[in-house]
């Protein structure tokens, strides 16, 4: 390697903000300060959700292995109901495209209004979600299917409601953007703040769509 | 009342004090332990009282807390960490030397019970991973690293300071157990059913998860704000082949950290479930299956030992080029032969429990993986022995420590060779040659790194030098009195002396345990040479200063020396901001 040359430095700023520019939505010349400042918050939040991911998919993995172990409980057949759970589905695939239109909103609109309507809307679905979700586990509870029953059980119980915890997590997480936006306004945070929290929710979408292949129809089937 | 105090204390009663039992049974088998604990359990209330004494003495309360615990600044938030890790370091050794020196008595049975003893090695086991191994080289990264790609500081400076809190939260978890309620016997590694609700009613095996899942989160933080320091902050011309090798490592490490320490929150987390709300993922019953505890705990547990190394490699890499007066000998392949470690780290994890059921071939498959490590690790020793080749050689003491490292840690990887031979396994697995190779590994490589990094990088972080002669005397004392406390255990390993065993009946055992109580006592002077290394320079910081008419400060050779040999000249402010 040719080490010891002196590197001449350059620093085109322009050229810069192409190279490092990460596939994702891009704000667009509108924002030219969070354009920079988004960068290196949205990357590490993009890290942190491939940290999360280890945790899904390990669960995700705890919960195959321990299939077998209904030991005498109630198994998918007996506590699962494709109903709710395919509208739980279509709640959140639609709630990813209303956060998808508060996104465009964000990138091509200058007034805010659309932007706190799609995201209104992405909220109220998130709730109906995990009204219908708590719903499902109430209704398991009642015919027997409590943690404590199985390791079964357990694994389902420590799968799915976390992706519950996570989901009410992003709702609040929503609601209090949707102060910031009020109180602050449109600023660079809040801006960042409506890009990171798009990240999760589509995350969770992800997620979802796992759990819903992985442990409702897989447990159906 | 009883209920309003249950709320408050939960597992913990009045028997949690550590001389409630000796007040009520008087057997000598009692008091002696009684006595230890209640001994220790005073040096940690006499040690933060001290500390609250002397700050207040010297009036240096706001001082502390706005210069110290509130600042965001990486020198600073890495300096703290280290400062737990040398605290936890300390009380660790000590523990180390109880439990050689109960071994060493062991014949028949020895001073300890089985309970203080199993205690002993846990907390060992948890602080020297967790609580030292992990601040020391996220403190040293902390502090090194941003200086050496450019940075101000880290991406996410706040991220930092939580970082910190948690790791100084389990920290002190680990050390209230000392005055309240015994902690864990389950060991580091806390295997359930044994560690299930049924079998450990008591506040040991809470105190253990919640210290571990405390450092566990913040390891994780730490990780991703690494990764995306070196991403996203690098000066202007700082490539990524350019960068400096102890860099590399941090890289390494910090995708490790992000990928392999989620495996143990959900391990630790879901036993927290099973203990707290009655689930059963890994007890014996209704369908629970503590294999995946083992599986869960060894994704996080072998990607770990490669965190512990790989920031040691990067700092021996820098001490080795600096004081042979040489470049680095092969940059590039060093920097893949660490990505390849960091890769293969995930692929090895079942090597951990061989003999817990799969098939053959499974092993098999995993032994091979195992044995791949080591190529990567030895083309890294080949080339630190090629830059010290014909090289300009000072023994300084970080030298002395990489040259104790290389020489012993070839050893260790030979063993490790062995133990990842299934057939092999078999027979000395769960023995104290397991003990005496991960020793091997864990002392030479990771602790050696982390006090050649001290000497190292310490005028760079104070403005003097650390005391040469106590510093000798420190690593002389560390590479004799692990060879003496470690090598000894190879062969009561080979004998069949399992580990963790509080007492045994073979006489033969007899004067190899008392040798590797002999070298316990040879780290402990080592630790006593550390302590007055330290306070000998503070005490003679002026006669040690390095900034000595040098208007840039001192010439860092160190860092700049580093930056050049990666092809990298600093423009003149850019320089001024290292300083």
């Amino acid at each position: 390697m040719s080490q010891n040359n002196v590197i001449p430095i350059e620093h085109n700023a322009t050229q810069d903000a192409q190279k490092t520019r990460h596939p994702g939505l891009n704000l667009g010349p509108a924002h030219a300060h969070e354009e920079d400042t988004r960068e290196e918050m949205v990357f590490g939040f993009w890290v942190f959700m491939m940290s999360d991911l280890i945790i899904f998919g390990l669960l995700f993995a705890t919960y195959v292995t321990m299939l077998g172990g209904t030991a005498g409980g109630p198994g998918p057949s007996e506590l699962f109901e494709m109903k709710s759970a395919f509208i739980e589905t279509m709640l959140l695939l639609a709630s990813s495209f209303t956060f998808g239109m508060a996104s465009l909103a964000l990138k091509y609109r200058e007034d805010r209004t659309r932007l706190v309507f799609w995201l209104v809307v992405t909220l109220l679905l998130g709730v109906a979600f995990l009204f219908f979700e708590l719903k499902d586990f109430h209704t398991m509870f009642d015919n027997g299917g409590v943690p404590s029953r199985s390791g079964y059980l357990s694994a389902f119980f420590s799968l799915v409601p976390l992706h519950g915890l996570h989901v009410t997590g992003a709702c609040i997480w929503l609601v209090a953007l949707l102060g910031q936006l009020a109180v602050y306004g449109l600023d660079a945070p809040v801006k960042t703040g409506i890009l990171r929290l798009a990240i999760l929710w589509h995350f969770l979408d992800i997620v979802w769509i796992g759990i819903f292949s992985l442990v409702y129809l897989g447990g159906l089937s | 009342m009883s209920d309003a105090m249950s709320s408050i204390f939960g597992r913990l009663g009045w028997d949690a004090l550590p001389f409630w039992s000796m007040l009520h049974d008087h057997s000598p088998m009692t008091l002696i332990n009684g006595v230890i604990a209640t001994g220790a359990a005073g040096m940690v209330v006499l040690g933060a009282l001290a500390a609250i004494v002397l700050v207040s003495w010297l009036g240096k309360w706001k001082y502390l807390w706005s210069e110290w615990l509130t600042s965001p600044d990486h020198k600073k938030i890495g300096i703290m960490f280290i400062v737990i890790a040398l605290v936890m370091l300390a009380r660790a050794i000590i523990e180390a030397v109880f439990m050689r020196a109960q071994q060493a008595v062991g014949l028949d049975g020895g001073f300890l019970t089985a309970e203080h003893f199993g205690e002993l090695f846990t907390t060992h086991g948890t602080i020297m991973v967790f609580f030292m191994a992990m601040p020391f080289l996220t403190g040293i990264i902390n502090y090194v690293m941003p200086l050496q790609i450019g940075a101000r500081d880290l991406s996410f400076p706040v991220l930092n300071q939580v970082s910190l809190g948690l790791t100084a939260a389990g920290a002190a978890l680990v050390m209230i157990s000392l005055v309240l309620a015994p902690f864990s016997t389950g060991g580091w590694t806390g295997y359930p059913p044994f560690t299930e609700l049924s079998y450990n009613p008591g506040a040991g095996v809470d105190y253990w998860i919640w210290a571990v899942t405390l450092s566990t989160l913040s390891s994780t933080l730490t990780g991703i704000n690494f990764a995306v320091t070196i991403f996203k902050k690098r000066a202007p011309g700082m490539k990524l082949f350019r960068m400096p090798l102890f860099t590399w490592t941090a890289l390494c490490t910090a995708i490790l950290m992000i990928f392999g320490m989620p495996p143990l929150t959900v391990a630790t987390g879901l036993l927290a479930l099973d203990r707290y709300l009655d689930f059963h993922m890994f007890t014996t019953d209704l369908g629970g299956n503590m294999m995946n505890y083992v599986n869960l705990f060894w994704a996080f547990g072998h990607p770990e030992v490669y965190i512990l190394i790989l920031p040691p490699f990067g700092i021996f890499s820098e001490v080795f080029a600096t004081f042979s007066g040489k470049r680095i000998y092969g940059y590039k392949i060093l920097v893949i032969a660490t990505m390849c470690i960091a890769v293969l780290s995930f692929t090895v994890w079942l090597h951990h429990f061989f003999t817990m059921g799969q098939s053959a071939h499974i092993n098999a498959a995993f032994g091979i993986a195992t044995m791949l490590i080591g190529i990567p690790t030895g083309v890294k020793v080949y080339d630190w022995m090629l830059t010290m080749y014909r090289g300009r050689i000072r023994l300084s003491v970080p030298m002395v420590y990489a040259i104790g490292f290389i020489m012993l840690f070839v050893l260790g990887g030979m063993t490790g060779i062995i133990l990842a031979t299934p057939s092999v396994d078999y027979q000395i697995h769960n023995s104290l040659f397991l003990v005496a190779h991960f020793h091997n590994m864990l002392i030479p490589g990771l602790l050696f790194g982390m006090l050649s990094a001290t000497n190292f990088w310490f005028p760079k972080a104070f403005g003097f030098r650390l005391e040469e002669r106590w510093g000798y005397r420190a690593a002389f004392c560390w590479i004799i009195g692990f060879m003496l406390a470690f090598f000894p255990l190879y062969v009561l390993g080979l004998m069949g002396m399992p580990r963790r065993s509080v007492a045994y009946f073979e006489p033969q055992y007899l004067p190899w345990t008392i040798m590797a109580g002999i070298g316990a006592l040879v780290i402990l002077c080592a630790l006593l040479c550390l302590l007055l290394q330290l306070w000998v320079s503070i005490r003679d910081r002026h006669a040690n200063n390095v900034f000595v008419g040098d208007p840039l400060g001192w010439p860092d050779a160190g860092m700049v020396g580093l930056l050049t040999a990666a092809g990298i000249q600093l423009p003149g402010a850019a320089r001024d901001l290292q300083h």
